[in-house]
């Protein structure tokens, strides 16, 4: 536990004297709430909610924003040869994952603790439901959480980082396009019903949506948890592999 | 100390090394001598835990590196080749973050760092990012990493290497002092240097041991000269391939 904390420090410190973190909280800020108030009509709505205006647009910047963070979780080391230091220290491999996963996973938490400005405003403006905000700001950070675990399964992968970010944001758009209303419409329209379900059951949107609207279910944060630990597992894999 | 046995190592069909034996004792200062490729930085990868060998073993003060890593490992300083360094920390962060690493924390880190500091003359860079630092103090930064938990065993991967004339003899001056109380391993490509700091070594020749023995053995087998018997005992790179 001690060893995850000072691999978390490092990495956290690490994020905050580049301009990275700075760059992706600037930028992921701008562009959500640039999104609420021009295509979420946040305003012209007139719902006090959050639920379209707001977090649908989320996992769109997250396909992008978190292999952006993330693509130097292990390309970097690979490269800079820090790994042969961090392999010959006395601790376990396990330490090392969760300490740099942690590390990038708080930089997204700081980032939507800092959308907090439209939780005020729709307070102000109407009567929301907090509850149900609290929920999709869960649902959010787990999506982000998931592109981040595939992000590094990806950057343990290879010492390139921008093959790193072009992969991972692949796999990510897919994840996102497979729920997508206007693509699933269309699937459904060539391939019939059957096939869109067993499509949208890849994609994050069918549990994101679900979160968004209040409704926590245990087999969407079962589905969350199963791919960020799936992706971690992938990374110990593929460490362990390529010193073989 | 360090004692290796059958340790060997195959990338493919390619054996990088074969079947390598040979220990270092307390107070003795083994240089590993070999032509480039001959297996020597990749002994030394096995040794501190960071490959696994593909048989063989590595027993750190008498705990094997394949059944008790950690508590092996905790007894390695190690230098690896190319110095790697986190380029976005200062000298005195990065050392910081090593010593915790190990173990070291409050008094006992600020201590250890100090000491890591001075015993590698890093005073006047401290406060410096590791970015902006000049070849010589990256390799004295690496090493004084090596340096902070004072291990019983030291794994130097050419700790001497683009260094300018005073600071590899201060680094040789270093490990020759280091050497009374600790067990040191350490290659180059330097044959001088064998001469200056080392009371042990041997040749290694693609994943071999072809020489081993004082360095003043080992110059009268070539004749009076150190570089004669490398020639002599180690392949030329066309030769081998």
């Amino acid at each position: 536990m001690r060893n995850i904390l000072t691999i978390f420090k490092r990495e956290f410190v690490s994020y905050f004297s580049r301009p990275i973190a700075y760059a992706i909280i600037v930028v992921f800020i701008l562009f959500a709430k640039g999104m609420t108030f021009t295509f979420g009509s946040f305003i012209a709505s007139g719902d006090a909610s959050l639920n379209y205006s707001f977090f649908s647009f989320h996992p769109w910047l997250f396909m992008l924003l978190a292999p952006a963070l993330g693509m130097g979780m292990w390309a970097d080391e690979q490269r800079n040869g820090t790994i042969e230091l961090l392999g010959t220290f006395p601790i376990s491999p396990w330490s090392i994952i969760f300490g740099k996963y942690l590390a990038a996973v708080s930089v997204w938490f700081i980032t939507l603790v800092l959308t907090f400005p439209i939780v005020i405003a729709v307070n102000w403006l109407g009567h929301p439901d907090n509850g149900i905000i609290l929920s999709g700001y869960i649902g959010s950070f787990l999506t982000c959480c998931t592109f981040l675990a595939i992000t590094m399964f990806f950057s343990a992968c290879t010492r390139d980082q921008v093959v790193c970010l072009i992969v991972s944001v692949l796999v990510c758009f897919v994840m996102v396009i497979c729920g997508f209303d206007g693509f699933t419409l269309q699937v459904s329209r060539i391939l019939g019903r059957e096939a869109v379900e067993s499509i949208a059951s890849i994609g994050v949107i069918d549990h994101f949506s679900a979160l968004t609207s209040g409704a926590f279910r245990l087999q969407d944060l079962v589905w969350f948890l199963s791919i960020i630990g799936g992706s971690l597992l992938g990374t110990s894999a593929i460490l362990t592999a390529k010193r073989a | 100390m360090i004692e290796i046995e059958n340790l060997t190592k195959q990338f493919g069909h390619k054996t990088a090394v074969d079947h390598l034996s040979f220990s270092v004792r307390k107070g003795e200062v083994l240089g590993f001598l070999g032509p480039n490729g001959a297996g020597k930085s990749t002994t030394m990868r096995m040794i501190t835990g960071f490959l696994p060998p593909s048989g063989g073993d590595a027993r750190i003060c008498g705990l094997s590196i394949l059944s008790n890593p950690r508590e092996a490992k905790q007894k390695i300083g190690y230098l690896p080749e190319s110095a790697p360094l986190y380029n976005d920390m200062t000298v005195i962060g990065f050392l910081r973050f090593c010593a915790g690493i190990r173990g070291l924390n409050g008094s006992a880190r600020k201590e250890a760092v100090e000491r890591a500091i001075e015993t590698c003359f890093l005073q006047r860079v401290a406060q410096q990012s590791i970015d902006t630092l000049s070849k010589g103090y990256r390799h004295r930064t690496c090493l004084a990493q090596a340096l902070l938990h004072d291990p019983e065993v030291l794994i130097l991967d050419e700790p001497t290497d683009g260094l300018d004339p005073n600071q590899k003899y201060e680094v040789r001056q270093l490990i020759k002092r280091l050497g009374e109380t600790k067990a040191i391993l350490f290659s180059t490509h330097i044959l001088e240097e064998v001469e200056a700091a080392c009371t042990r070594a041997l040749i290694v020749d693609r994943g071999r041991i072809v020489e081993d023995g004082t360095p003043a053995e080992l110059v009268a087998r070539g004749n009076g000269s150190l570089t004669e018997l490398f020639r002599k005992v180690t392949t030329l790179d066309r030769a081998a391939a």
